[in-house]
């Protein structure tokens, strides 16, 4: 065992998929690395499961194991984590913000009765306190956040806002395991009974490209069009409010401030005018502008902007891709 | 069956909210609307007391002046408004005010369901409808899509998670963030803008709501904005010819090839 000290210190709930820590939680291990560093803190990687996967890049990794947690579900996962929490008292506990995360903080965080700082895109140690950075008002206002008396301070923290330290150069950790707290009285009262999986198709929170189509599209072949490019270009479709209201788009795809926040490394917005309830919802890296509309909002919001039409250009990027050799064009499966 | 929406009074805009100089929020002047995605709670409550009968309230938390919003909420079908506002209130973070709420839905008596809309534009937190759901100690489900069936004191539903569709079966009461693919609101019938025009919007301060364990305002909030700035937006914007010019640019900036290729799932 080791010492009840050094789990006082920083703790990420992981994530778990396809048998592996997930990324988010790799991005949040690395970061919590880095503000640790900055005060003398421990990490803790914190796995709930029925398989448990390697872990890595923590001083420890507290693990329950246990049949019973085969599915992620909010009140089952609170109530295991808030015993976690209530044995060992960590100063920090950092959850990645997808659906799963933003469900269970705030659950998680009023049971424990701390404070919780949702969808944070930078993190600092100041005096031992974490500094959360957030976007409000549709990311117009920058909003640095304290927890000051209350412990944990808990944030969930965007996908893709730090970058993954290198899995296999991450150092082993120290493998606690705790038994499992049990069902509650809640947990019994959810029950999943089935699930639907929408499709890599609709991975837009997890894309690192994102091929985006708006009311300037033109037509319902160039939606087509813009998915076959994304989907060659290993990322995926993304879709303004109109699209999805007019029933062209799945709902799971749209961004915004009634869809989902994005952060892809690059989007490639296609007929989209900008509009600032879109945009609320893009925190790309990069973004491109295609638009025949010179004075669209979202050509001052890109990064390059393309004046024209998006079929001929969708059409021209898909030809690119599907003809240029191999040796040219990136070879999304290696590793 | 009795159900609560719960709203929330936002801006009308986000943009027109900041003082372009200071960054700081301008509270004057800019008119409050229903948070856009509230209107999805009020009208999935409407359409299940249609199919099921009983009563829908909605319950606000906000300045006197939401009023006029919890009026324009009643317009639509709703039965009855609850504002809850007290100065004691001010400066509540997502958990004081989750406690503000469940203090008022305790007075009134647990219903079935409580309904919420799945953020607000305006905090963008998502947060309160999960922890009010505790402070009342019922389940939640969030991000709702579709609720199938309540029947034998159990809803059926299905939520979209990060990767698909859930299915849940759900003992009630229960609480659900709702999405805006569950149904199309409404909009008011004149007669039902005349009676939300008449309508007694009930108004509870701190004094009404009991003991409010764990506090309420600024003094029972745990986190605090140490200070808040406006992002420089603006990018410098390069002007591309097309497809062949911009995959060379995306080639350089390493933004569709050597990523991929180092593994990051």
């Amino acid at each position: 065992m080791g010492t009840y000290e050094g789990l006082q210190g920083i703790w990420v709930l992981c994530g778990v998929r396809d048998g592996q820590i997930d990324r988010v939680s790799r991005e949040l291990l690395g970061e919590a690395e880095r503000l640790g560093a900055v005060e003398g803190m421990k990490t803790t990687a914190v796995v709930l499961g029925r398989e448990i996967p390697q872990i890595r890049g923590a001083d420890h990794a507290l693990v329950v194991q246990d049949d019973s947690l085969s599915v992620p579900e909010e009140l089952r996962w609170t109530h295991e984590l808030y015993h976690l929490v209530r044995r060992y008292r960590p100063q920090v506990l950092l959850l990645g913000a997808n659906g799963f995360g933003r469900s269970l903080a705030p659950r998680l965080a009023a049971r424990l009765g701390t404070g919780l700082t949702a969808d944070c895109t930078a993190l600092d140690m100041r005096d031992g306190l974490l500094v959360q950075t957030r976007p409000a008002f549709g990311g117009n206002l920058m909003a640095d956040i304290l927890c000051p008396d209350a412990r944990p301070q808990m944030a969930t923290v965007r996908p893709r806002v730090f970058r993954a330290p290198d899995w296999e150069a991450a150092r082993p950790c120290e493998i606690l395991r705790e038994p499992p707290a049990g069902p509650d009285t809640l947990s019994r009262l959810v029950e999943i009974t089935g699930f639907t999986p929408s499709g890599q198709d609709a991975a837009i929170g997890e894309a690192d490209i994102l091929v985006a189509v708006g009311q300037g599209i033109g037509s319902k072949e160039n939606i087509a069009m813009a998915e076959k490019l994304a989907e060659l270009m290993g990322g995926a479709l993304a879709a303004s409010r109109p699209l999805v209201d007019g029933g062209l788009v799945p709902y799971a795809h749209q961004v915004g401030q009634t869809g989902r926040t994005v952060a892809p490394r690059l989007y490639i917005a296609c007929g989209i005018s900008g509009a600032i309830q879109h945009l609320a919802g893009v925190a790309a890296e990069k973004v491109v502008a295609v638009n025949i509309d010179p004075d669209a909002p979202i050509m001052e919001r890109a990064n390059w902007a393309i004046l024209g039409d998006c079929g001929a250009f969708l059409r021209e990027m898909v030809d690119l891709y599907t003809t240029s050799p191999p040796s040219v064009l990136p070879d999304r499966h290696s590793k | 069956m009795r159900i609560y929406a719960c709203v929330k009074q936002v801006p009308a805009n986000n943009e027109t909210r900041l003082d372009p100089v200071t960054g700081t929020l301008i509270r004057e002047g800019s008119p409050g609307v229903l948070n856009p995605l509230d209107a999805y709670a009020v009208e999935q409550a409407l359409r299940l007391k249609e199919q099921y009968g009983g009563e829908v309230s909605a319950l606000s938390m906000g300045v006197p002046g939401v009023r006029d919003m919890l009026r324009r909420v009643v317009a639509l079908g709703v039965d009855r408004g609850i504002l809850l506002t007290d100065r004691a209130f001010a400066g509540s973070d997502t958990l004081a005010t989750a406690r503000v709420l469940a203090a008022a839905v305790n007075k009134c008596g647990m219903p079935d369901l409580v309904l919420c809309g799945r953020v607000a534009s305006d905090g963008d937190t998502a947060q309160v409808g999960p922890m009010l759901a505790e402070c009342l100690g019922i389940p939640h489900v969030s991000d709702v899509a579709c609720i199938e069936e309540i029947a034998r004191g159990e809803a059926r539903v299905r939520r979209l998670g990060d990767r698909g569709y859930h299915s849940l079966r759900v003992r009630l009461p229960a609480l659900f963030t709702v999405l805006k693919e569950i149904c199309v609101p409404r909009l008011p019938s004149i007669t039902g803008v005349l009676r939300g025009e008449k309508a007694a919007i009930a108004v509870w301060g701190r004094a009404d709501l009991g003991s409010l364990e764990g506090g309420v305002g600024l003094k029972g909030s745990n986190t605090r904005v140490l200070r808040s700035h406006r992002p420089d937006l603006r990018v410098k914007t390069r002007a591309v010819a097309g497809a062949r010019d911009l995959m060379d640019i995306l080639r350089e900036e390493n933004l569709i090839a050597e990523d991929r290729v180092r593994g990051d799932i």
